[in-house]
This record gives structure tokens, sequence and C-alpha cells, in this order.
């Protein structure tokens, strides 16, 4: 590998998931499991039905557009790409072809990858359709529609990813940047995303600007998670530098599209470019061309939210979070709204942020959990907080609640009170305690004369153990310096 | 009775003189007679009831439906093989808004094999004949609706036209054809041929009752995106505005007899009559001209036509795998069971088109053929606008003469008489109103003139065709058999 470049470009499918419908037609857009329930005529390509444009998809595409630093098209039509498949009930599918106009050309994202800021180059993003999603059993197959006609955005790279580092960082951005806008879920164990990738390896010395010092390019399709963008890219790199290194390079690597075997971990050979198959293109005539209107974009551009990147800035800079803390509150928008809500609650920044990059996130890795899908809502967090802020409760008494309520789903107010945990904060009570145990321990009284003031510790212990470790340290401390210095 | 119009069926209904549950029997009863003779129907909906009866001209009225129009739990087949069985769970949006008018359906009408064709002679039940003269045919491809019209059924029957489906066989049939502007009336619903092309419209014996019946049918659909709004438009209200000082043209290349090499006698005859006619128009008040247009332009049409028609055809029928709906074909891969479907399903001339439209979308023939007919089709459109700015409509013959026989119909035209057949699908082309009206008769058979206007200018070309059918002698003109084969 270290005599050569690897030059990676992604086709990155994200399903927006945010839209009440589909994206030609009326039916319900969510993910469902209930099979063929969310379907319209038009889905299943009933004779007679029609393509009706969803227009907020089409700004939420150009919203992705805008952000991937794309140029938006003046106007917007559809395109069919002709091809028979069960999948496909129209027997076409309606895209837009490269050129040209689809909703974004000839942007560029910057991304992190290992502390380094990366740039790469889009060649387009556009907006489609999804086929319907088949389960190939062995003696037979079941079509489920539900997918059939789902907003599809695909946005295509310039082959300027050097590593299956970069191209997982890559990804994870883009995942990123479709949560925060409201797109999509984007949650690939949804098959909400979907990647193809194309790798070709060409000598580190020479220049990689010209074209004709680059590889072959192999094409590997459906790729479904990062991790297996990551393991794809990783093993095609290493075959085609094998194969350079046995000097098979020029007959084993061939333009070609391979598909990535999972569970066996290769890359399979599926068609060679010679068998490519031609779409027969050409636009639909169901959908008449749309003029985008400057105030239009200017709309979308306004609507378009804070992102992670303003998020973590604003951690950083205005809350005083450290840049460690504040990557992990915002590496997930389900996190960052969360943390977001506790803070509108009156919780304090740090400890907010504490609580949760410290256990609640441990608790939602440990058990595969979306912050969502937990009973701790942030109202309850901020309850916590606030209990040990005034007082009521220790922080190691807090942390062992939090554990509790995410464990047993339970309300952390009800926790301290069914145990009764609050601290004895009134001075009565206290002041009671602490007398008797001046009067059982008559020497420290002594010893704290003699000097030897370290012996409150020793008291206040007395006076927990008592309590059962209900009484205010702080008060507790207090009262004891004020009882002795009174004898 | 059912050879009445529109209004005097309403005020019989009103009046009580009939009740719309006896035009409805009649009408079924007369469609099983005609169906012996000239096979117009798919489907005669026996159990078709009257309805009440209300301030709707159309209500309580029977009336036909061209089989490529899906009709919710009425078998639905655009007379293909594909479809044999087919019964939609929707209705079409323009059939929709009929049945809301009160109009009661009795009948679907038989087409050319989804409306790829001319003939009437290619769906998947037979030919259909010409009540005229049963050795001759209907034209196409909405044959079975100007069968049914032309032969007293009802007043009206739907039709679509993508070439000149409705416009053709108005005219072999002797009753009127129109099809309104591109996107007047929904498409939802009607089994598409080439959606740039296609138009859903009517074919009935009166300009009167298309416009009463179109004023029905048309309205923006939000599923159909290139409908538009025409609640302004008031075609039969305002079909009396006057024509006076309307300028309308004929194009010398199509009309002038001097322009065919040895024209038949049927030819001479049917465009001296449309010369005829051009001096009504003169009496009318309006201007009538004689313009020229560029014949190379002419010449490309029927072959723009062919390829972007056989193109989106061929898209637009992807969807019959016979997977979803129609019947499931044999094999042992979803790839064999899916020819086995299509190879049963289409007719053969169906299957020529496909493979004309498949070979004209590669990308290696896609610019020379397909982009190229989409250039002669703007310029022809442009030609055709470039005449609406001085003219309100053009005013040409339709075909070359009365119907064509059946047994001889494969006769080789020359060049310019293709033209003289094809010209209609200009109205295709750019989307305009178009309306086909008889104008008299050639060999004892009907003949008509066709009134094409600019796009949204339905009432002008209605009002012109309304003037000029109120001079002739034809309006509501039922067939009277001239030949009994």
């Amino acid at each position: 590998m270290d005599n050569y470049r690897a030059m990676i470009g992604l086709e990155m499918h994200c399903e927006i998931s945010e839209t009440n419908t589909k994206v030609f037609s009326s039916a319900t857009n969510s993910y469902s499991e209930l099979p063929n329930s969310n379907i319209r005529p038009v889905d299943m390509a009933f004779p007679g039905t029609l393509p009706v444009v969803n227009k907020k998809a089409v700004e939420m595409a150009l919203m992705a557009s805008m952000i991937l630093n794309c140029k938006q098209p003046e106007y917007i039509y559809f395109e069919r790409k002709n091809y028979y498949y069960p999948d496909l009930p129209k027997g076409f599918q309606i895209t837009q072809e490269t050129k040209p106009a689809p909703m974004g050309i000839y942007g560029y994202l910057e991304y992190e990858c290992n502390g380094e800021t990366k740039k790469v180059r889009i060649n387009n993003l556009h907006l489609e359709e999804d086929a319907a999603a088949s389960e190939h059993l062995s003696s037979t197959t079941l079509i489920n529609y539900n997918r059939a006609g789902v907003p599809l955005l695909e946005l295509v790279t310039e082959p300027d990813i050097n590593s299956a580092d970069e191209a997982v960082a890559f990804l994870e951005t883009m995942r990123s940047i479709y949560q925060y806008t409201g797109i999509s879920e984007a949650d690939s164990k949804k098959g909400q995303i979907r990647c193809d990738v194309n790798v070709s390896i060409m000598d580190k010395d020479k220049d990689p600007s010209d074209p004709n010092n680059w590889g072959t390019r192999v094409e590997i399709k459906n790729v479904n998670s990062f991790g297996g963008v990551r393991d794809a890219i990783n093993y095609e790199i290493e075959r085609q530098c094998d194969a350079k290194e046995d000097g098979t390079y020029d007959t084993v690597i061939e333009q070609e599209t391979r598909r990535w075997d999972e569970e066996k971990g290769i890359t399979v050979h599926m068609r060679s470019k010679v068998d490519a198959i031609d779409y027969r293109y050409f636009v639909e005539p169901n959908i008449p061309k749309y003029k985008v209107s400057d105030s239009w974009l200017e709309k979308i551009k306004a609507n378009i939210p804070e992102l992670a990147n303003d998020r973590k800035e604003k951690y950083i800079n205005n809350l005083g979070i450290s840049e460690y803390d504040a990557k992990i509150l915002v590496k997930e928008k389900s996190v960052s709204d969360y943390y977001e809500e506790t803070l509108k609650l009156g919780a304090n920044p740090k400890s907010s942020c504490n609580w949760i990059t410290s256990v609640i996130l441990g608790h939602l890795n440990k058990f595969y959990l979306d912050i969502n899908d937990i009973y701790l809502k942030p109202k309850m967090l901020v309850d916590l907080i606030k209990m040990v802020e005034d007082g009521t409760i220790s922080s190691k008494q807090a942390k062992e609640v939090l554990y509790e309520s995410l464990t047993e789903n339970k309300e952390p107010t009800k926790i301290v009170e069914e145990k009764g945990m609050k601290q004895i904060g009134d001075t009565d009570s206290i002041n009671k305690i602490v007398n008797e145990v001046l009067e059982e321990q008559p020497n420290s009284i002594e010893q704290y004369k003699g000097g030897r003031t370290n012996i409150v510790d020793f008291l206040v212990g007395q006076v927990m153990k008592k309590t059962r470790g209900q009484a205010n340290p702080a008060i507790t401390r207090n009262m004891i310096i004020e009882e002795i210095e009174k004898r | 009775m059912l050879e009445k119009s529109i209004k005097e069926l309403h005020e019989d209904l009103v009046s009580g003189k009939v009740t719309s549950d006896e035009l409805v029997k009649e009408a079924i009863r007369k469609s099983h007679e005609l169906n012996d003779e000239c096979n117009a129907f798919v489907t005669i909906l026996d159990d078709a009831k009257g309805v009440p009866v209300t301030d709707n001209l159309l209500s309580g009225i029977p009336y036909g439906v061209k089989d490529n129009y899906s009709t919710k739990g009425v078998l639905s087949t655009g007379s293909s093989n594909t479809l044999k069985d087919y019964v939609p769970f929707f209705t079409a949006t323009s059939i929709e808004n009929l049945e809301k008018s009160g109009a009661v359906m009795v009948n679907k009408t038989v087409l050319d094999e989804f409306g790829m064709g001319g003939t009437g002679t290619t769906g998947h039940t037979g030919i259909v004949r010409n009540p005229w003269d049963k050795t001759r045919m209907c034209a196409g491809s909405s044959a079975g609706s100007a069968c049914a019209v032309a032969a007293g059924i009802y007043p009206y029957a739907t039709g679509s036209d993508t070439g000149d489906s409705i416009r053709k066989p108005a005219a072999y049939c002797g009753i009127v054809g129109y099809k309104p502007t591109y996107g007047m009336i929904s498409r939802y619903g009607l089994f598409p041929f080439a959606s740039s092309l296609d138009h859903c419209g009517v074919l009935s014996r009166s300009v009167e009752d298309a416009a009463i019946v179109v004023d029905n049918m048309k309205g923006i659909d939000k599923y159909d995106m290139t409908s538009w709004d025409s609640k302004d438009f008031h075609l039969y209200d305002d079909l009396n505005l006057d024509v006076k000082g309307k300028r309308v043209c004929y194009i010398k290349e199509i009309c002038d007899i001097e322009n065919y090499s040895n024209p038949s006698d049927e030819l001479k005859e049917h465009l001296k009559n449309f010369k005829e006619k051009l001096e009504l128009c003169k009496e009318l008040g309006m201007e009538v001209d004689a313009v020229s247009v560029n014949e190379t332009l002419l010449k490309a049409l029927s072959s723009v036509y062919v390829v972007i028609s056989c193109a989106e055809a061929t898209s637009n029928m992807s969807n019959l795998t016979g997977f979803i709906f129609g019947p499931r074909g044999e094999g042992n891969t979803y790839i064999e069971q899916m020819k086995d479907h299509r190879t049963k399903g289409f007719s053969p001339l169906i299957k020529r088109r496909f493979v004309i439209g498949s070979y004209v979308l590669q990308s290696e023939n896609k610019d020379r053929y397909f982009h190229n007919a989409a250039r002669a089709r703007r310029l022809l459109v442009d030609e055709w606008k470039n005449i609406f700015k001085d003219y309100d409509a053009v005013i040409l013959p339709v075909g070359s003469g009365p119907a064509k026989e059946l047994e001889n119909s494969a006769n080789k035209l020359d060049e310019n008489r293709a033209v003289l057949e094809d010209h209609l699908q200009i109205g295709n082309f750019g989307g305009f109103p178009s309306i086909t009206i008889p104008d008299g008769f050639v060999s004892n058979l009907p003949v008509g003139l066709n009134i094409t206007g600019n796009c949204y200018n339905d009432q002008t070309v209605l009002n012109i065709a309304y003037a000029l059918e109120s001079k002739m002698d034809y309006k509501n003109q039922v067939a009277k058999e001239v030949n009994h084969g």
C-alpha cells in the first residue's frame, strides 16, 4: 500500500425520511413494520396513475445542495431511467440524470478525519424515488412496496477520498448534516443509507491531477453500512495492490461492477463494463418543468438550521464545554437536542454535559439505545441536577439515582423520595444529632480546641452514621464547629 | 330517442316525457344490437340504472367510455390481452367528474390496443366496423366510441387522442370529435400511450354537445401535474360568441389539389368540398387566407410522431409485466414470466412500436432520433404558433377522403397524401385545442374538416366550429347504412 495512492469516490443514497408523503405519491412516507401498508395506486404503477412531485422533498434536496456548496438548477425536471426489475413497478425509476440540471452540481464539503480537515468535491446531488424492497426466500421472493416511491437523495463525489477512514468520516459528516437539517434520520439499520463505492489505485510517485496516471476504476455496489464501506474499501485496495505487486494488475483488475459480500468480507464480480445497462433516459413528460425562483432559494437558505459544527462551536465558546465533550455531544443530533433541552430547562451546562457524556451515553452504548428511547427525559435530568445543586442529595447519591432511573425506568425524584435519600437539611434535626455526637465524644472537643481541627471530619462522619448519610454534610460541618466553639 | 341532442334529452327528462331509467335501458338494448353488427364494445353494463335528474344537462343521460379509461369495479382492458381481466379499484378523474354530473356510463368502447393504431382493427375483441358501411373501418383509436355515437346509442362517448384518435374516427363516422388544450382535462386514470401527446376528449354529434361534455369533464386535478385551472372557461355558455372578423387560414401545401400527383376522384371531391366550406366561413364574416409552411417540416411530421410516441409508449407500458395486475406469465424466473406475459399479451403492431421506441432511445441512437424528433416537434409547434399570431385558427380537411375499406386498408399512400393523413398530429405536438366536424359526403360516406387553434383558445375554436356547423346540414346526424356489405 505504501507505494500506491487510493482514489475513492462515493455514491451515497440517503432516504428522505422526514416528509409526510412519498416523493411522487401521496402515500405516507414512514418506516412501517407492516409490509405494503403505505401504498397508493401510483406506487404499484396501476395503469393511468401519474406522478405528483412532493415540493417539500424538493426543498429538502435544495437545502442539502446548498450545504454541499453546489449550484442549484434554474429549472427542475425529472427523467425516467428505464429498466425491468420486479421491485420497480413502473419499469422505470423517476430520477435526475447528471446533466444538465439535478438538484445540485459541482460543490464541495469540508469534513474532519482524525483531526485533519479534508475537502471532497461533490459532482452532483439528485432527487429520485426508491424502489420497493425485495426479500429473497429460498423458493420465492416477497416484495414490499412500502419503500417504493420513498424520496431518495443520491450524492456523487469526485474521487477525492484516499482512505477508508476518510470515506467513513465523510459519510458520518453527511449523516450528521441529514440529521441536523431534519431531512432524514439517516439510519442505516432502517436501510435509509446505501452506498456505492468506486475504488482505484495509482502509483504514489505520480501526479494525481493527471487522469492518465489513474488506475482502473472498480465499482462496488450496495454497501449498506459504514462498517461495510470501511471493510469493502480496505479489501478492494488490498486486492488491487496485491495485483500490482504480483504483476497481474493489467489482467486481473478490470473496469467492472462488484458486489460486497458482507458475510464473507469480500467483493465479488457482478458485471463488466461491456454489460453496462443502457437506461434509455428521457425527460419525464408527466412532470412539467418547474422554474426555481431566487426568492424560493433564499427562503430555503434562511431555513437551514444550526448544524453540528455550529453547535459544537457554541458549546465550546459560549458554554465552556471542552472540545472533546462538545464533539461527543454533537455527534448524534438526538443527543445534542437532548442536551439543548436540558439547557432550556435551566440546567447548568457543565453538569448536564457531564451526566450525559459520562453516564447516559455509556448506558445507550451498552444497550444499543437511542437517547429518545430512554425513560429519563431532559426534564428529569434537570431535576436531578437541581437536587444536587440545592444539596438535597449528594453527587454520589445522584449517580446511583441516575443509574437506577435508567435501568428501572423511574423518575429520579421518585427514587429519592422512596429511598428516603433526602439529605436532612433542617438545622433543628441536625442540631439535635450534632449535640448527641458531641456528648458521646467529649475527647474530640478537647482535641479540636488543642488545634486538631481535622477532628471535625471524624465528627461529621459520626453524624452521617447516625443519619444513615442523610444529613447535609456542609450544614453539619458548620454546625459542629459552631457547637464546639460554644462549649 | 337517444338520437336527440343532450339539451333535448334533458328537456324530455325534466318534463317527464322519459325517465333516466328508460333512456339507460334503451341504450343498453341498442348497445347489444350494435355490438352484433359492428363490435363496438368491450363491455356493456347491463346493470346500469337511471339516476335522478338535476339541473345538470348530463344528468340521467347514458354515455360510453373508451376502454382505456380506468373505471372502478368495471373491466378496463385498453383493448389489450395484457389487461383482459383487469378491474381497476379507482376511476379516472374525468369520468368521476362526469359521474358527479349525473351522467350514466352504459358501456366501455373498443379501441386500437392501448390507443396505438388508427384503424380500430387491433383491439383484443376484434375489429370495429363503420356503421355507415360495415365493409369500412371507423379509424381509430377511439373506434368503438365513434361507432356508437354515430349509430345513435347515446349522444356522446369519451375518447382519447394521441395523434388523431378522436378527430380521425369522428370524421370517418360523420360526427364531432373534440380534444381540448393539453391539461384542460385531467389524464389521471387514462391508460397512457405517449404522455406528452395524450389528450382526453369527447365524440358527439354536435359542437354544442361536445362543449357541454367537456365543461363537465375538465378541471384541475391534484393527481395530474399537467392539468390547469379552467374554471373561467364556460365552453357551452359562450358558444354563441360572434365569429365575425375571426381570421382562419388553411395550408396550401395540404389543401391544394395541385400538390397531388394522380389524385383519386375521392381526394378531388374531398378537397373541393372542403374549399366550398371555406366559402361558408366567409359568409359568416370570417377572413379566410391560404398560408404556406415549410414542406420539409411537414414531411417530417409522421417520423417525428413515430419516434416520440413509440419512445414514450415503450416506457409507459413497461408496467405491464403481469406481476401486479394482468395475467401472470408462465416461466421459472421473473424474466421468463414477464416475457411470456408480454409475448402473449401484445399484438404484433405494438411490439413493433416497442422495438422502435427502444431503438430510438438507445444511447448511441438517442441524439440522432429521439432528440432530433424533439427538435423537429419544437420547430413544427413554433411554425403553428407563428400562424396563430395572425390567425385565430387553422382549418384543414381531415384525411384524404371517407372511411377506408377494411380489406384493402394497406393501400400505399403517396408521400403528400401522408401529410394529409397525419397533420392532425400537430395538435398533439403543441397541445392545441382541435375539433373535427362533419363537412359533407364523398362516395355517400361522411367526411370531416378540422379546426385547430392556439393553446387555451378553446372557446374560439368551438365558436368557429359551432358557427360553421350551423351553416351545414350535418348537425346531430346519425349513421344511415349505405352499404350492407
